[in-house]
């Protein structure tokens, strides 16, 4: 397991990996808000957490598909699923991989991301703290998403299509308790409820995930 | 097929009455084979008999239609078309990945034994296609399992390289190991026996014999329409 | 006799072939019967005026919106722990009805808050869930369009159903917390008869009935013509290997 977790880091660090290329997008999608809605401080004060949001949920999305798609291009899928371990345990590595080259980096970028959205000084403690309690949800729902379109055809389009709307509650929590932290109000109700999607998405989606590769192997 | 002996050996696989089937229908039927340690069994067949589907199956990547198959507790080492290799990861980064997948330690036996070890560091997509088949078959020797499922082990592999082969599996069969494998090419393997499988296709189902919908159902299913 | 006799697919066709015709009829009495009545012989609400008449419209189509996917995840669970082809079936047929109630719901909504809010759309957590359920029913069935193998397509739909329910509910109330909204309570409940009063309830339970009776219809023709489609693969599969 320790094995399959050092792998999949070191594949996403070397060259063509991949990594980067999501905080790449994140930082493009920031950019362009403001030339979306005006550069104005205030108005871009209102919206910046929810931006953020918005923009690490895509830049998430990027890169679910390669969670299973390469393994099961080049054999190794086969090859782990025939192996002497859980495939709910691969699944759950797989998506523990994701957030360590994806959550993790887009959460420490956001705050300074922040910056350029004229993030409120309170902000940005809640922003990464939302995000840190959040982006592993995101990660492991997308494993399930990748295991599901694993080998299909257009299996990318149809990912973003089944994915995102199982995002909709990780955004409302995670959104809402950036946004009350930065309003100087009280995040506690929507992060413990964001830390419950997490937990909930960690306890059972490897065992989804796991059922839908079994049905795609076939 | 290996004759049902009466010895108290302990077979490594017995397949029983096994049925495959790719896209709800069966292929293959009534097959019933084992192997005892130290046996090898080719099974031939054209293309498109079903001899993917059934290493397939026998490694448990398919359901079986029917039948019962008996694996050894730790499992099979399963060699399909691909090779499951990184093309970033070296040689040796691949090879002990697999290691330690299976929970063994040393990949230099198995280096050597396919001949690699010079090549240990050089990243896996620098390889030629024989190397890196050699590669893949290399994973075998590091899984430790007794029982080795081979999809076209010597695709790609010139004649020097399917005589280190060949030795890899009369090794691993004079250690107690068995092998299950789709080859149209001679290994030179004495001991190994050929299993035609022309002999086990499934015949189609006649009509108002239900077929192909689904065996989960009981009774004739073509009446339903009449 | 078992209620498992009918995941028999000849014993379904059998018996959906002997109940079709009536259901349908009653469908199209009890829906034409409840529309007219709700239409054409209740009066005015004193404040909505006419406008009020689209609720025999709206409120049975999102009742059966919700219920069918309920249904859905009923019947991918027992495709799931049994194995029962037609069942798996019948939830692929339910899912373009349940889909287009959402949509009729939605549209209708949006024709009624015109007038009474001022607003086609607001995102209010009633409308904003609808929303949402559409997205799950137009995921789920280009999930059905893209897997090519039947089982494996029955499996994986299956699965994201589960997965959907739970994330569709969950939706549900993080929408509630995100915003509170303009959308009135409940028209109809069991227990008070507070909202609505009789000359507009019976009306819209006939219409509601007619709504059951038509999606029962619709996703029998359905799982019918699904069972069909599978049979006639199967007589392909089997042509090619004769």
């Amino acid at each position: 397991m320790l094995a399959l977790l050092l792998r999949d880091l070191r594949l996403a660090t070397r060259a063509g990996g991949g990594f980067g290329l999501s905080l790449a997008f994140f930082l493009i999608v920031t950019v362009l808000v403001p030339f979306g809605v005006g550069p104005q401080s205030e108005r871009l004060a209102a919206i910046a957490p929810g931006i953020l949001w918005v923009g690490a949920l895509l830049a998430c999305l990027l890169s679910l598909d390669r969670i299973f798609a390469l393994d099961r291009e080049d054999g190794s899928l086969d090859l782990l699923a025939t192996a002497p371990v859980p495939l709910e345990g691969v699944v759950a590595v797989k998506a523990v991989a994701h957030w360590l080259t994806t959550g993790l980096p887009l959460t420490l970028a956001a705050p300074v991301l922040g910056i350029l959205l004229s993030l409120p000084a309170g902000g940005y403690v809640w922003l990464a703290l939302s995000l840190a309690l959040g982006t592993p949800a995101l990660s492991f729902i997308g494993a399930f998403g990748a295991a599901v379109t694993v080998g299909l055809k257009r299996g990318g389009l149809l990912l973003s299509l089944l994915v995102l709307p199982l995002y909709i509650p990780t955004l409302i929590f995670g959104a809402e308790a950036a946004r009350r932290g930065t309003e100087g109000l009280s995040p506690a109700t929507p992060l413990l409820m964001l830390a419950g999607i997490t937990l909930g998405a960690l306890a059972l989606l490897p065992f989804a995930g796991a059922a839908a590769i079994r049905a795609g192997l076939r | 097929m290996a004759p049902r002996s009466a010895t108290p050996v302990p077979m490594i696989l017995t397949v029983s009455d096994l049925a495959v089937a790719q896209g709800g229908m069966a292929i293959l039927e009534g097959l019933s084979f084992d192997l005892a340690p130290g046996a090898a069994l080719v099974l031939r067949g054209p293309n498109g008999i079903g001899k993917t589907t059934l290493l397939r199956t026998v490694a448990g990547l398919l359901p079986p239609r029917a039948g019962r198959i008996a694996l050894p507790a730790e499992g099979t080492a399963y060699a399909g078309h691909a090779d499951g290799l990184k093309a970033v990861l070296s040689v040796a980064e691949n090879l002990r990945f697999w290691a330690r997948i299976y929970g063994t330690a040393d990949i230099a036996p198995a280096l050597s034994a396919m001949d690699l070890q010079a090549h240990a560091d050089r990243p896996a997509q620098t390889l030629s296609a024989g190397q890196k088949r050699r590669l893949g078959l290399a994973r075998l020797l590091v899984s430790g399992r007794r029982l080795w499922l081979l999809d076209e082990p010597t695709v790609s592999l010139d004649a020097a390289s399917v005589g280190l082969f060949a030795g890899a599996v009369r090794a691993h069969l004079a250690r107690g190991g068995a092998a299950l494998m789709a080859t149209h090419v001679d290994l030179g393997l004495d001991e190994a026996e050929l299993l035609d499988l022309l002999a086990f296709r499934a015949r189609p189902p006649a009509a108002g014999q239900g077929g192909g919908f689904d065996g989960a159902f009981d009774g004739p299913f073509d009446g339903a329409f009449t | 006799m078992s209620i498992w006799e009918y995941a028999n697919p000849k014993k379904f066709m059998e018996t959906s072939s002997w109940a079709l015709p009536w259901v349908t009829g009653l469908a199209v009495v009890t829906l034409l019967t409840g529309l007219v009545w709700g239409f054409f012989f209740t009066p005015d609400d004193y404040r909505q005026g006419s406008t009020v008449k689209i609720i025999y419209i709206h409120v049975p189509a999102a009742m059966m919106a919700i219920n069918c996917w309920a249904m859905m995840l009923v019947t991918s669970l027992i495709w799931l722990v049994r194995r029962h082809h037609v069942s798996v079936l019948a939830a692929k047929a339910a899912a373009p009805v349940g889909m287009t109630m959402t949509l009729i719901a939605l549209f209708t909504g949006a024709i009624w808050g015109q007038p009474m809010w001022g607003t086609w759309w607001a995102w209010d957590p009633r409308l904003t869930s609808f929303l949402i359920l559409f997205l799950f029913y137009l995921g789920y069935l280009a999930l059905w369009e893209a897997v090519d193998d039947p089982d494996s397509a029955a499996d994986l739909t299956s699965v994201l159903c589960l997965v959907g329910s739970v994330f569709a509910l969950l939706s549900r109330y993080a929408v509630l917390f995100w915003n509170q909204g303009l959308h009135q309570g409940a028209s109809l409940s069991l227990d008070s008869k507070e909202h609505v009063s009789d000359v507009f309830a019976y009306p819209l339970w006939t219409s509601m009935a007619g709504f059951v009776l038509l999606f029962l219809t619709l996703v029998l023709l359905r799982t019918r013509t699904e069972i069909r489609a599978r049979r006639l693969r199967a007589l392909e599969a089997r042509e090619r290997m004769a």
